[in-house]
């Protein structure tokens, strides 16, 4: 087994290094002070193990597993378990380690990870292969035909939707949920709760807001992980 | 009570491996007093979540050094600044000073 630890202490993640050398099969890859820069390296690589820090200033260990669209098995490590215990909500998580982690408690988890079986998700091909490339919207009993490449921007107006392109904006009476049902995932993304952007359309990001076009569409926390994981990140 | 800092979670985790013991010892007194300096600057500048995160990164040492009693305090002492106080200001710096005169030793 490989591993990577993401920590932002320096003590916890040698202390985590030096635990994995004992244990004769599992390798660290490599050791992460931040999640971002571990998000990076897994755009790139597989691994079959991250030990991971709840509580990270910024980006937390539990917006990091929020990104991870086909996550290896995951082991939290906490000071406080109260954090550990929100951990579990998430099916990868396998266990958690209070800190400070002796070698016997790591010898059970490491038997823990080696017994789980983590689901995985299907891919976003598999989702998209039946998916069109065409919407038609019903604007005053006239259905007209958008090209779903040159949507830009859909903004929640009320009971209505304002759907910008590339060349035209149009308002349509529906609502957000219904017209995500309809959007490929590989080119949709929520991004705030009145706001689904065309992915493939960012221009910019910056601190909480993307640019598109002219647009400047606003980020939530809360959808800001899977941003962040859609992202091919250099 | 304030408990004694002390290696023996260090010594158990490294057993025979000395350079790891070295390792672990050197970036404990790199760091520290570079943590404390930062603590210290920003409680003086009532820079209180600033100095929130300094206590969180310090709080995990005094774990390692096996200060279950100061961890605690430190916990308590980081929700605190969180909240705009400074209850457990004076023990928390009392720990720090005692971790201080302790790295010297080691």
């Amino acid at each position: 087994m490989n591993c990577i630890i993401i920590d932002d202490e320096s003590t916890a993640r040698a202390i985590v290094k030096q635990l994995c050398s004992k244990i004769p099969d599992l390798d660290v890859v490599e050791e992460f002070d931040n999640a971002i820069s571990a998000i990076k390296f897994l755009n790139q690589q597989t691994v079959d193990v991250i030990f991971l820090d709840i509580q990270m200033p910024g980006f937390s260990g539990v917006d990091f597993v929020q990104t991870l669209k086909n996550p290896p098995k995951v082991v939290m490590t906490t000071s406080d378990t109260d954090f550990a215990i929100a951990a579990y909500e998430y099916e990868c998580i396998v266990d958690y380690l209070v800190k400070p982690i002796t070698f016997d408690r790591f010898e059970k988890s490491i038997v823990k990870i080696k017994n789980s079986k983590v689901k995985q998700a299907p891919s976003t091909a598999e989702q998209n292969s039946s998916e069109g490339k065409d919407l038609y919207i019903n604007i005053d009993r006239r259905l007209i035909k958008l090209k779903l490449d040159d949507i830009l921007v859909i903004e929640a107006k009320g009971d209505y939707i304002d759907i910008k392109t590339v060349k035209e904006d149009y308002r349509v009476h529906t609502t957000l949920k219904k017209i995500k049902e309809k959007l490929p995932e590989r080119l949709f993304l929520q991004i705030h709760r009145s706001y689904i952007i065309n992915f493939t359309k960012i221009i910019d990001i910056e601190d909480n807001s993307v640019l598109i076009a002219k647009n400047v569409v606003p980020i939530s926390r809360s959808n800001r992980p899977e941003l962040m994981r859609r992202l091919n990140l250099l | 009570m304030i408990d004694q800092p002390n290696l023996k979670y260090v010594d158990e985790l490294a057993g025979d491996d000395a350079a790891f013991r070295g390792q672990f010892i050197d970036i404990i007194k790199s760091e520290f007093p570079v943590e404390k300096q930062e603590y210290f600057e920003y409680v003086e500048s009532s820079k209180d979540r600033e100095a929130a995160e300094m206590v969180h990164k310090l709080k995990h040492k005094f774990n390692i050094l096996g200060m279950e009693n100061a961890y605690r305090l430190a916990v308590a002492y980081e929700m605190e600044l969180l909240d705009g106080k400074r209850d457990s200001k004076s023990k928390f710096d009392e720990v720090l000073e005692i971790i201080e005169q302790y790295i010297k030793t080691i």
